[in-house]
């Protein structure tokens, strides 16, 4: 049984966080410049310029790429023969939100639900665990901001409906989120399991690193004809126009039931934030 | 290049009417801030008869949430929120004298109606670039709401705050225009 203590966990989110919310990884980055050099609109290019200089500003002072430092959704992959000391796993991770948040300055937007009182301290994080081979703890920071969270969708679809279907269902959905979610944005779908695995999975196709395609190559000419269809929507940069709406369609399957056809699709804006460490 | 313009603030009806949908502007003033509680507030005061803490009559106000500044910063990264979570209260505070809105992404129609009726301007700034726009306050104060914590309301003074003017007093809508020219769908 290989030990890991839990400060070294509040250590790592902390650091995860404060990266995510400042650092974009270089994939988007190359996206974005890939994006500024085909954009045909005038006013999508200067806006895609001032996007990249954001990111700029952002890494050379440790600014927040955004002002929404978003909700803080974790994933942990726990190695079967690793054994968690000194605490709670779970209290760990928040600490490491709590600590990180306050420590960049970064904003504290996490509420209940009804009565609207601020936690204060960005916690509780979203945190979704899973066990896997190897003595190893592999933890994914994702702050995701609600501009794109609340652009997205979920659609228990009828088997009939098939692969057309699918389609429609995620081209409405971005074609109705229009500017709101900051296009360009990056799509993630999740088709099949049941209603809460769709949507997982969904969020996972967003931490995909941005344009890699798929490894099953149907899902990938599926991931470019839907890419090649929101770009034809106008939507553009920021939802003024253009040819630039989505930098990457990026889609996750599991088997499903015989019966049904869950489709789920997470919008992540161009601010697509992600860092992981492997303890 | 589209056409570029400076926008000193406060503005007249007049310099308003000359804005076009689709020009770029560079605003130099000061902004209140306000989005989703500080609204339901200022709604909650107007619908009891009550004064508002702020004046509106020919503000701009800019819907954001910024984060905290850090030592040395004059303000956080403060980028636009998504105005349509405003348009329930929007019109009513238009028929107050609001004159310039700042945020991202579509408007309703009732929004677009009271703007026109208004000759009022909605601008938009460049949804996640909030460390760049944070660059461009020069003074931050709270005015009103404190409690609200990033949700307050806020006087920002800022210089060179780079926009997008998306629907002009004439209603025309850079949302509907834009997307339409290039949709190839």
């Amino acid at each position: 049984m290989r030990k890991i203590h839990v400060n070294k966990i509040i250590d790592t989110v902390q650091r995860l966080c404060i990266d995510a919310c400042c650092f974009l990884e270089d994939d988007v980055k190359n996206l974005l410049h890939k994006a500024y050099n085909r954009e045909i609109s005038e006013l999508g290019k200067n806006i895609l310029q001032q996007i990249q200089q954001n990111i700029h500003v952002a890494e050379t002072e440790t600014i927040p790429l955004c002002q929404d430092t978003g909700m803080a959704v974790v994933f942990v992959e726990i190695g079967q023969d690793v054994h968690i000391t000194g605490g709670s796993l779970y209290d760990a991770i928040n600490e490491g939100v709590r600590r990180g948040y306050e420590l960049a300055f970064m904003r504290k937007s996490v509420l209940d639900p009804i009565s609207r009182t601020n936690t204060q301290d960005n916690t509780p994080a979203v945190v979704h665990y899973n066990i896997v081979d190897g003595d190893k703890l592999r933890i994914t920071v994702a702050p995701k901001g609600f501009g794109s969270e609340n652009m997205s969708r979920l659609k228990m679809l009828k088997p009939a409906q098939g692969i057309e279907g699918v389609k429609k269902f995620v081209l409405d959905t971005v074609l109705k989120a229009g500017a709101n979610p900051c296009p360009p944005i990056i799509v993630g779908v999740g088709i099949g399991g049941t209603m809460e695995k769709a949507a997982l999975l969904a969020k996972q196709a967003i931490l995909r690193k941005a344009g890699t395609p798929s490894k099953n190559p149907n899902i990938a000419q599926l991931e470019k004809e839907l890419l090649d269809l929101i770009n034809m929507s106008g939507i553009g940069p920021q939802g003024l126009g253009g040819t630039t709406t989505a930098l990457a369609v990026h889609i996750e399957t599991f088997p499903t039931h015989i019966a049904g056809l869950p489709v789920a699709v997470n919008i992540q804006c161009h601010v697509a934030r992600h860092k992981q460490a492997i303890l | 290049m589209n056409k570029c313009k400076f926008l000193s603030l406060p503005c007249s009806t007049k310099e308003l009417e000359s804005l076009n949908t689709g020009e770029m502007v560079y605003i130099k003033g000061t902004l209140i801030t306000g989005r989703d509680a500080a609204h339901k507030r200022m709604i909650e005061l107007i619908k009891k008869g009550q004064p508002l803490p702020v004046e509106l009559k020919d503000q701009a106000l800019y819907y954001v949430g910024p984060c905290p500044a850090k030592p040395g910063q004059v303000m956080g990264s403060c980028g636009p929120t998504t105005s349509s979570r405003m348009d329930v209260y929007t019109p009513m505070l238009l028929d107050l004298g609001l004159k310039i809105m700042i945020g991202k992404g579509q408007r309703d129609y009732s929004v677009i109606d009271a703007m026109i009726r208004n000759k009022a301007v909605y601008l938009a700034a460049i949804g996640g670039t909030g460390a760049l726009l944070s660059k461009c306050v020069r003074k931050a104060k709270v005015l009103a709401f404190e409690d609200l914590g990033t949700e307050a309301i806020y006087s920002l003074t800022v210089e060179n705050f780079p926009a997008i003017v998306a629907i002009d007093t004439k209603g025309n809508d850079l949302y509907k225009i834009g997307p339409t020219a290039f949709c190839r769908l």
